[in-house]
């Protein structure tokens, strides 16, 4: 996802000269081919992501639009009252960009783990939330980000994740994409679940259960018409992602069946609001918490007992 | 009585109003900075009310959101907005919060009311102006207390770094914070070599002489290649003796009476 963000910005770039990519030290093996043809548009604040925000936003009062970089939890949580203030409330034209959603940076440790980040960004005024599900959803996403005049905050993986959408899609901010269809139930997720709840409908299928997969790149402003057609359509909502299961995708959806008519059996899959006490890679702590195949496709078979007594 | 005088004299006489009427905070800190922003709007930035957008205006941050009365007061002064915008400052329905905000305010360059932010802005829009080749200079006016923000040393080396010496921070150094003297709390000294330490020019006045207010501000920048600091020692609560050096005067409103002393405690002193 980071290969094919930097790729699109320098595409970008190419064409708008308003574009500015700001970092905070960060984005070693991936900022070059930016800097290289774009020197002037770069900048390089260093190891202080307060500043960089306020920079960010006094660039983007003079007219740029700016990519705001980091890693982890760095460009949110370390500077979010100046997200707040200077990005949001000023409806500044600054995008902040992190690598290493969830737990990508597995055994770094519980300071890399960036598990909060969605439910605490959701919550700020004029901020869009945005985690795509794969490199196509990465390109996808950056161009359309440019494109849109306001805070947005972006949530990538790492490098080489597998592209998942083999066809050509329909990118639309705010919008739910269409991975599988099914009737027995949906399985919406967000970020780099995306490849794991599509295998996880395909073993349940095995089974009989019909999986209708969305992603869902953008968590905010939620999809709210692609949710409460699925809670129409398929009798069981289920919802993935890498982040705990407290206020990010899980808890976006849960507001909306929550305040519909609509009755359907709902549960959140996702990490839960403890720090992770074991050390292990991205795929080792994905498994220690369920977020496996086998951990996905166990939940939704405990949850279908219910449903089918 | 100079033109800057008078200016400075009738933001006095407006953000005593303002604050009596609002029963509001913060009138000590708009005191000690009126001699400043009657400066500053009175004649140093170039800007226009009937066209607050201009592309090519200098840029002024308040970045001590606390002391937005006196900021409201210049620029209603100056025409940006209607004077009567001031009079339900702070109340139930008005368009003027009680720290600075833009939106809806025409003149705003930058909403603020948390200490640290305004610096980093700044750098923001004088490294586009360099880069774009623009000739705008950037100012933004701090509090003492808000150099205890980590925040700011972080914009201060990189306005330096980058030699942005179309930026001038000018600190409202009134010597007195939210619990008490800066120097018993987190004193600050030495604070014009930690400025220079920073790669700062800094210059020292007395910021309640206008003349030595204009001469630095006609200086900018102090040096070619660096941010211009400009430390201006002040006092809080100034021009209303009872409230100068109090610290009651952060936080309390003048009452009728109260009032009343002050707009004529500001009329005896004429040559401030």
């Amino acid at each position: 996802m980071r290969t094919a963000f930097f790729r699109t910005l320098v595409e970008l770039a190419d064409q708008d000269e308003r574009i500015y990519l700001v970092v905070a030290d960060l984005g070693f093996g991936s900022v070059e081919p930016f800097i290289e043809k774009y020197p002037g548009r770069f900048l390089n604040v260093g190891v202080a992501e307060q500043n960089m925000i306020g920079i960010a936003v006094g660039l983007a009062l003079s007219g740029k639009i700016v990519f705001a970089y980091a890693i982890s939890n760095f460009p949110t949580l370390r500077c979010l009252e100046q997200i707040r203030n200077d990005v949001c409330y000023h409806r500044a034209n600054v995008k902040i960009v992190t690598s290493g959603g969830g737990l990508s940076y597995g055994a770094l440790g519980m300071t890399h783990h960036v598990t909060e980040d969605l439910a605490v960004m959701r919550a700020l005024p004029n901020m869009m939330v945005v985690a795509p599900g794969d490199p196509v959803e990465t390109a996808h996403a950056t161009r359309a980000m440019a494109a849109h005049p306001g805070p947005a905050y972006f949530r990538l993986g790492r490098a080489g994740e597998p592209v998942i959408h083999k066809q050509p899609i329909e990118f639309k901010l705010g919008k739910a994409i269409l991975a599988r269809p099914g009737q027995d139930l949906t399985l919406i997720s967000t970020g780099g679940l995306l490849g794991l709840a599509l295998e996880a409908a395909e073993a349940l299928e095995s089974d009989g259960v019909q999986t209708r997969v969305l992603s869902m790149p953008t968590v905010k402003p939620l999809d709210h018409e692609a949710v409460l057609a699925a809670a129409r359509e398929t009798p069981v909502i289920v919802t993935l992602e890498e982040h705990s299961i407290l206020g990010g995708l899980g808890g976006a959806v849960a507001e909306v069946l929550a305040e519909s008519e609509e009755k359907v059996l709902f549960k959140r899959l996702g990490l839960p609001s403890a720090f992770a006490d074991q050390v292990g890679d991205q795929q080792y702590l994905r498994a220690a918490y369920g977020l496996s195949r086998e951990g996905v496709v166990e939940s939704i078979k405990s949850l279908l007992i219910g449903v089918r007594k | 009585m100079s033109l800057y005088q008078a200016f400075a004299k009738k933001l006095r006489q407006t953000v005593l109003q303002m604050t009596h009427r609002a029963k509001s905070s913060h009138v000590g800190t708009s005191l000690s900075m009126a001699d400043l922003l009657a400066v500053l709007y009175g004649g140093i930035l170039c800007v226009r009310p009937e066209e607050p957008d201009w592309p090519d205006r200098d840029r002024f941050i308040l970045s001590k959101g606390h002391g937005c009365a006196g900021l409201y007061a210049a620029l209603a002064e100056r025409g940006f907005f209607p004077r009567s915008w001031l009079e339900d400052f702070y109340q139930n329905g008005a368009r003027l919060a009680g720290h600075v905000t833009h939106h809806g305010v025409p003149g705003v360059e930058a909403s603020t009311g948390s200490l640290g932010h305004g610096l980093s802005i700044a750098c923001g829009m004088a490294l586009a102006g360099k880069r774009d080749r623009q000739n705008y200079r950037v100012f933004t006016l701090m509090s003492d207390g808000e150099c205890d923000e980590g925040s700011v040393w972080e914009a201060a080396m990189f306005a330096a770094h980058h030699r942005l010496d179309n930026l001038i921070a000018i600190v409202d150094y009134n010597k007195i914070q939210s619990l008490g003297a800066v120097k018993q709390i987190l004193d600050l000294e030495p604070f014009d070599k930690k400025w220079e330490a920073f790669g700062w020019t800094v210059k020292q006045i007395d910021g309640h002489a206008i003349a030595q207010i204009e001469g630095a501000l006609k200086e900018i920048p102090f040096r070619k290649g660096t941010p211009s600091c400009l430390i201006a020692h002040t006092v809080k609560g100034k021009g209303v003796p009872f409230m100068e050096n109090e610290l009651l005067w952060h936080y309390r409103a003048p009452n009728g009476e109260e009032l009343k002393r002050a707009i004529e405690c500001l009329s005896r002193e004429e040559g401030v």
